[in-house]
């Protein structure tokens, strides 16, 4: 009986929900708060933020309304999070999604309903390729282009032996799989790992010691990566053995390994599409700002998560608000046409950006906190390799 | 007190009608009430009772604690998964080979864990389906950690009975809900019924009349691994997607605590618990990020004081009026 | 075969063991002795890291932190035991499971909100740092080598205790004979909640020595956990004994399959195929060790005599 009442009272208080509004825009925003790997996610959800403060949460004539949601790091989860956002807060678009499984799971739901689908991290080969959509973009890169940047600097650096250490889950295998693309020396070992259980590499570093490569590759996103950095140097590998790695060290771990005093990370080099101190007007003004509130640099996934807001801004401006055109909107989502914290970049055909990967290095920036600063350009508008699956 | 028994199991029944007929209005009553989202919670909630009411069958009536019932929903969520994959969409083939299949793990896992009892047994099952866990996520074919998106519900090939129809596939959960509560019922109550519940209360004595209780309970198992299967395949039509999330630890957890919520042993108390659990969770999530430190103590607060779970109370309550 | 490589990964998988065993030990104590199955022991392992890294930062020394840890964790073992788990004891393991897992959860979040979500990372003192050589050529991490003396000085601390002292005497009763201990006049509450005590200094001691490698975070607790778990089961569960050797075992089959595993396939596999299967089943050993035993041996390696399973 209870559950009838509540439900009566759920209806009610839904009902009285709806006043009359100003003309808004509503946007869900897909991201972690919940679990280890809410750190990623409050500061994705900060860029967002940050975007939303120095648009003055207007875009155009329309007021933009943001609800956020929980993807508690499952895909399941994540689904059904973004089910309440489209269903039952009925948003107009639907943005965020760090994890391609997350956003693997639930695309369906959005572009079913006939929304937009705007990616501002997770960027599966699926969706670049075969089941690319009309409705579906990305404000981040597809998964194989960093790493293939990162095995195109190898080349550049006349490292001839690398040893390869990655998670074994699928963005692990798919950054080993880039590295191996573009990499045109010898692969002298290569540990997959138990993830995201396995934060020990004993094992795996006690054979990179004895493999003696000229660079080791990794990839450990989130906590992983100050822990595996650390070992590194417990092992003596520091200043012995050459580390690269892509999305490992970030604004995220980096203070962590400072307050550590572990230099092992600094003057590593790392391939992004994106660096804190680019010379841009919008990045300028984003990192200062950003800076200036939570006291650290952005990561890439706030950068991301700002992009993605200005991408949806330029959308609602081309039509004037009128979120009924969305054609309109499609149209200046291809064009791309706003400042971007990367620079000016475009839109690929199957909706992925063509744009510049960088290879950046660790430094300690003029007040000595660490960084990773963009250095030369390593692939020049890279396209990724599904865009010729894409059938749109 | 006959009375009062009487009346006390017809309250438990018409909360199990009511929560029942909810469920059966669900379509209707959630656009009605301006929530359609309702509708895909509800189907999840009933998947879920499909899984607790299996897992009731061993650990409510029989006394398994299985700590790795999910790797039976998750075996079967992963044939349709697979088979869709490979090109096979009909329903009239993914349906009955995923159900072998969940059967076929379901045995083999019972045939070694049966072997072991109490702590050790929890140990075992728990070990078993994290085995699978971790093939899983290692299977990179099927998209290992990413989870393998399937492109279309199961093909019937008839026309009333399209799965990709959101209010038929709804039905098609609620019709499985039905066979799943009846064919539980039957069994529960036959002679195979009493024998299992004989060796929950008292299994020396169940071997001492001379019943090879070994057999009886790696049956029991059987019926309910294939049982939890169907609840894999209904999910990974609905959500059109499998990850290796549907074999973990923590999924078998839940499930063991819906069927703790609903009341173990009590036919219906499982879909109770299942339904409960899910708008508990969903609503402390709209309340607070933190809502783990609300729902942590809550657990232990139905452990400690809400023994019998939901029908359990429904069932006290007027004794104790 | 390198055999320098070979003696690092043993002493790698020694090093692993360890950790287990300080874990395991106080799992199995609490399991074998007052029947109570804690899955919130992993957050207590947790919890130790994250002591140790505020003091760590409070003192700017890692050693003064765990000096101070320790005592801590004794004092919320305590706490806990009498606070939640008291009330658990009478009841089946099914609830005990239950409960407990709600307790994983509060931790989590508890952590979560005073310690952020970030992990922590712990500097360690200069003379921890860098690696030693050791005879034959080997190489070693100094850090790890203090773990591995860490973890044996406690196994000999917990082996005499337990063997000689009137407290241990009292442990080995109540691990083979709850109700015959009770009858006999032994203050069971009390016995209990010094258990827990130590059982929850040992897990946080675990936790706070691994945390300088690993970092302290939210997840920390839960994988080991299940480790810790399989090396009880497989040890024999109330036994000091088992744990130790079934810890070194647990830590060696894993460490070793990580290390050799794809290379062993390789031997008769595509190399392909080699590289796939290794890293599952190499994350699987340990579950397919615990099954095979417990098929064998339902009551694991070690049962203490005269207990029931």
């Amino acid at each position: 009986m209870k559950q009838y009442i509540w439900l009566g009272a759920v209806a009610a208080l839904g009902l009285a929900a709806l006043p009359v509004q100003a003309a808004e825009i509503k946007i869900g925003f897909i991201t972690t708060l919940t679990g280890p790997a809410a750190v990623i996610g409050n500061d994705f959800r900060n860029g967002a933020e940050m975007a939303l403060q120095h648009i003055g949460k207007k875009m155009g004539p329309l007021d933009v309304n943001i609800i956020y949601g929980d993807d508690e790091q499952n895909p399941q989860k994540g689904k059904q999070a973004v089910e309440k956002l489209v269903e039952r807060d009925n948003v107009d678009v639907v943005t965020g999604q760090i994890w391609s499984n997350v956003l693997l799971a639930s695309k369906d739901v959005v572009l079913d309903a006939n929304k937009f689908l705007i990616s501002a991290n997770a960027g599966p080969s699926d969706l670049a390729g075969k089941a690319c959509h009309k409705n579906f973009f990305n404000v981040s890169w597809q998964n194989d282009q960093t790493p293939m940047a990162l095995g195109e600097l190898l080349n550049q650096k006349g490292v001839k032996s690398l040893y390869l250490v990655a998670p074994n889950y699928a963005a692990g295998q798919d950054m080993v799989a880039g590295v191996e693309r573009t990499f045109k020396g010898k692969i002298v070992g290569k540990d997959m790992t138990a993830w995201p259980a396995q934060m020990d590499w004993s094992a795996e570093l006690t054979k990179v010691k004895a493999a003696n490569p000229d660079g080791v590759f990794v990839f450990y996103p989130g906590g992983h990566g100050p822990a595996f950095l650390t070992q590194y140097d417990q092992a003596g590998l520091t200043g012995k053995i050459p580390l690269y790695s892509v999305y490992t060290v970030d604004a995220l771990s980096l203070p962590l390994l400072q307050k550590a005093g572990n230099k092992t990370a600094l003057g590593t080099f790392l391939t992004q599409m994106w660096a804190a101190d680019m010379d841009n007007a919008a990045n300028k003004k984003f990192v200062a700002d950003f800076k200036a509130k939570h006291g650290t640099y952005p990561s890439y996934y706030a950068a991301q998560a700002y992009d993605s807001i200005m991408l949806i801004k330029s959308g609602v401006e081309a039509v004037k608000g009128n979120l009924k055109d969305q054609d309109g909107m499609r149209k200046a989502f291809e064009a791309a046409k706003f400042d971007s914290v990367r620079g000016a970049f475009k839109m690929g055909p199957n909706h992925f950006p063509i744009q510049n990967f960088y290879a950046n290095e660790v430094i300690a920036d003029k007040d000595g906190t660490w960084m990773n600063a963009n250095r030369q350009v390593v692939l020049k508008d890279h396209q990724d390799s599904y865009a010729t699956q894409c059938k749109m | 007190m006959n009375v009062g028994l009487t009346r006390c199991m017809t309250l438990s029944r018409v909360i199990s009608a009511l929560v029942l007929a909810i469920c059966a209005f669900m379509p209707f009553l959630a656009p009605a009430v301006g929530e359609p989202f309702l509708i895909g919670m509800f189907a999840r909630a009933m998947i879920w009772s499909i899984a607790a009411l299996s897992l009731n069958l061993i650990m409510g009536y029989g006394g398994m604690i299985s700590f790795g019932h999910a790797a039976y929903l998750g075996v079967a969520a992963y044939t349709v998964g697979i088979l869709s994959f490979h090109g096979v969409t009909s329903a009239w083939i993914q349906w009955p080979t995923a159900l072998i299949v969940s059967a076929i793990v379901a045995f083999l896992f019972g045939a070694i864990s049966l072997r072991t009892r109490g702590v050790y047994f929890i140990m075992i099952t728990l070990a078993l389906s994290q085995m699978l866990y971790f093939l899983a996520r290692s299977a990179e074919l099927y998209g290992s950690d990413d989870g393998l998106t399937i492109a279309r519900r199961s093909a019937t090939g008839l026309s009333f009975l399209n799965l990709n129809d959101r209010v038929t596939f709804y039905y098609v959960i609620f019709a499985a809900l039905l066979l799943c509560l009846f064919v539980l019922w039957r069994i529960v109550n036959s002679r195979f019924g009493m024998v299992i519940r004989g060796i929950k209360s008292n299994e020396t004595r169940m071997e001492g009349i001379g019943i090879s209780t070994y057999r009886y309970k790696l049956a029991a198992f059987v019926i309910a691994g294939t049982m939890c299967g169907l609840a894999g395949i209904l999910e990974a039509n609905l959500e059109k997607f499998v990850s290796p999330d549907t074999l973990n630890w923590a999924r078998s957890g839940e499930m063991i605590f819906m069927v703790v919520l609903g009341g173990m042993g009590s036919l219906f108390g499982p879909v109770t618990g299942a339904v409960v659990y899910w708008l508990l969770q969903d609503k402390l999530a709209d309340l607070t990020e933190h809502w783990q430190i609300i729902f942590g103590p809550f657990l232990i607060l139905v452990v400690l004081f809400a023994r019998g779970g939901i029908d359990g109370m429904l069932k006290r309550r007027p004794r104790d009026a | 075969m390198n055999y320098v490589l070979f003696a690092e990964q043993l002493l790698n998988g020694i090093q692993l063991g360890m950790v287990l065993f300080l874990l395991a030990a106080g799992l199995t104590l609490i399991f074998g002795i007052m029947d109570l199955v804690n899955l919130a022991h992993g957050s207590l392992y947790m919890l130790g890291a994250y002591f140790a890294a505020t003091f760590t930062q409070m003192t700017d020394s890692f050693v003064l932190a765990v000096v101070i840890s320790v005592p801590l964790m004794v004092l919320s073992g305590i706490a806990l035991e009498i606070v939640a788990l008291r009330t658990l004891y009478r009841r089946d393991h099914l609830d005990q499971v239950l409960a407990t897992f709600g307790l994983i959860l509060f931790f989590r979040e508890l952590v979560r909100i005073f310690w952020g979500a970030a992990g922590r990372t712990i500097p360690l003192p200069p003379y921890f740092n860098g690696s030693v050589s050791l005879p034959f050529g080997i190489d070693y991490p100094v850090y790890r080598l203090v773990i591995i003396t860490l973890g044996l000085i406690v196994a000999g601390g917990l082996y005499l205790v337990v063997q000689r002292t009137r407290i241990g005497m009292l442990i080995r009763a109540g691990a083979s004979n709850r109700e015959m201990a009770g009858a006999l006049g032994v203050n069971i509450p009390l016995l209990f909640t010094v258990i827990f005590g130590i059982g929850a200094a040992l897990a946080g001691f675990a936790g706070m020595i691994i945390a300088p490698l690993t970092t302290a975070n939210i997840g920390m607790g839960d994988t080991v956990l299940i480790q810790a778990f399989v090396v009880i089961v497989i040890g024999g569960i109330g036994s000091i004994r088992g744990a130790f050797i079934a810890a070194l075992l647990t830590g060696m089959i894993d460490t070793l399959g990580r290390s050799f595993l794809d290379d062993l396939l390789a031997l008769f596999l595509p190399v392909n195929a080699a590289e796939a299967a290794g890293p599952a089943l190499s994350s699987m050993l340990i579950y397919v060790l615990m099954a095979a035993i417990l098929f064998f041996r339902p009551q694991g390696l070690f049962p203490p005599k005269g207990a029931k399973a």
